[in-house]
């Protein structure tokens, strides 16, 4: 089940260029251990992941991860319209960093199955600082192929294919600021469409005064991103981040989000976040809540992810690092916890579990909350 | 037409770094980046963190692309 958002792509070393201000090492060798949790909407969402990344030469880093989504829904899509279900979703990934100078190339390979959805993604990054290090830039570029399958009919499957490619900037503007830009383009084609979605549309014969039919997509779709990041040091030893993205598609859609992020550390290795998030989008050119008649238009969603919403998070944050010594063999180790609550309120998506008037119904709004609880190890 | 601005977007890039490298030295010596090298002067400090708040805002959000850190896709209804 699922694939409301098809891309099960792994960005590429973007990473690497945009996470080191001090670029041109590899990342350090550590581990993480990390329990996910999401809970909203009628969804619960939990699982593990896993992530160990170890230099097996001066210039060589290895990483693999392990990651899981146990699910289990009765969301408002699937109150609709099914049953409530649970499915489980396990995503492994190997890549390589590869150091030459100022030069750090990334491949990686990413496999995500599920009962009715297997992907596959390649990717490739380079990043090179230059400028006296104070300036990288990043190139990256992904391939993925999708196998969509249906748990309602062994016959059904399709494919989908995604690519994408990313230019980004890192600049050390002043001695306590870094600023970063990313631009990514993405390529899908072929199977977009959720085959358990479903749109309605006004039907008189109908007791509550509609019916539904198969959800249809265009079988391309185009999209491009731009963020911009910038990270300043607070003279008390404290950190903001600010960030704000811009997105549109060639489905009509597009999006902004705001982010910032506040990080402070305290006496005796406690460290708290604070972090604020809004977001906004437009619906998708074939998106209605309700369409006029059956087969009313070429393509037609219902979709709430493609309908114009806008979300809001507050997150809160907690980290405490061990003295040395604690686990041994372990040069530093951190236990970390972080809350995020989403408020999502949707513009054009009809609450169609109330009993109103077809149309009439209330809009659909709903909290999350989310748990990340993760302990990270130095070696 | 989605190509021809990344290839825009590089060559201008490209343009801005060949020009800005002739007559501008860098500015923040290594000496003076003890400010930058703190960890929590970090984008992403934690990738698996991360990570994983991109693939919840990704399985429910339209937009993606651009966010900097390394994120998934389930699509979780």
């Amino acid at each position: 089940m699922g694939a409301t958002n098809v891309i099960r792509t792994p960005l590429l070393a973007i990473t690497l260029a945009c996470s080191h201000a001090m670029a041109a090492v590899l990342p350090a060798d550590r581990a993480d251990i990390l329990y996910h949790a999401f809970d909203g909407g009628g969804a619960e969402i939990t699982g593990p992941s896993v992530l160990v990344r170890k230099e097996v030469a001066d210039t060589v880093s290895i990483y693999g991860n392990y990651y899981v989504d146990m699910v289990s829904s009765a969301s408002i899509d699937v109150q609709a319209t099914a049953s409530p279900y649970s499915e489980e979703r396990t995503e492994t990934s190997v890549g390589i960093d590869y150091l030459n100078d100022k030069s750090v190339f990334s491949l990686s390979y990413t496999n995500s199955s599920e009962d009715d959805y297997e992907a596959q993604t390649v990717s490739f990054g380079i990043s090179q600082d230059f400028f006296g290090d104070l300036s990288t830039i990043g190139l990256g570029f992904s391939q993925g192929n999708d196998v969509v399958g249906n748990n309602t009919d062994d016959s059904f499957s399709q494919d989908t294919d995604h690519r994408r490619y990313n230019l980004s900037l890192t600049q050390i503007l002043t001695k306590s600021l870094i600023a970063s830009a990313v631009f990514e383009s993405v390529i899908d084609q072929g199977y977009l469409n959720n085959p358990y979605r479903s749109v309605r549309y006004q039907d008189a014969s109908a007791g509550r005064g509609y019916s539904y039919e198969a959800e249809l997509y265009p079988s391309t779709r185009n999209s491009d991103a731009l963020s911009l990041r910038a990270l300043y040091y607070l003279p008390y030893r404290a950190a903001l981040k600010l960030e704000y993205r811009h997105f549109s598609d060639s489905w009509g859609i597009i999006a902004d989000s705001y982010e910032a992020r506040y990080t402070h550390p305290f006496a005796n290795g406690w460290l708290m976040e604070f972090k604020y998030r809004a977001y906004e989008q437009s619906s998708a050119d074939f998106y209605s809540d309700l369409f006029d008649f059956s087969e009313a238009t070429n393509f037609r969603a219902r979709d709430k992810e493609l309908s114009s919403f806008g979300s809001q998070t507050v997150g809160l944050g907690v980290s405490y690092e061990f003295k040395p010594g604690f686990i041994p063999q372990v040069n530093k180790s951190t236990l970390n916890l972080y809350w995020d609550h989403i408020q999502f309120n949707y513009d054009n998506f009809r609450d169609v579990t109330s009993d109103q008037l077809a149309g009439e119904e209330p809009l659909y709004s709903f909290d999350a909350n989310v748990i990340r609880l993760y302990l990270s190890v130095w070696y | 037409m989605k190509r021809p601005n990344v290839i825009k977007l590089m060559i201008l890039t490209g343009i801005f770094l060949c020009t800005g490298c002739t007559g501008i030295s860098p500015w923040v010596k290594p000496y003076e980046r003890q400010n930058l090298a703190d960890p929590i002067m970090s984008f992403d400090r934690d990738a698996i963190a991360s990570r994983y708040m991109n693939h919840v805002y990704e399985a429910r959000e339209a937009a993606r692309g651009a966010e900097g850190s390394v994120g998934g896709g389930c699509g979780c209804n």
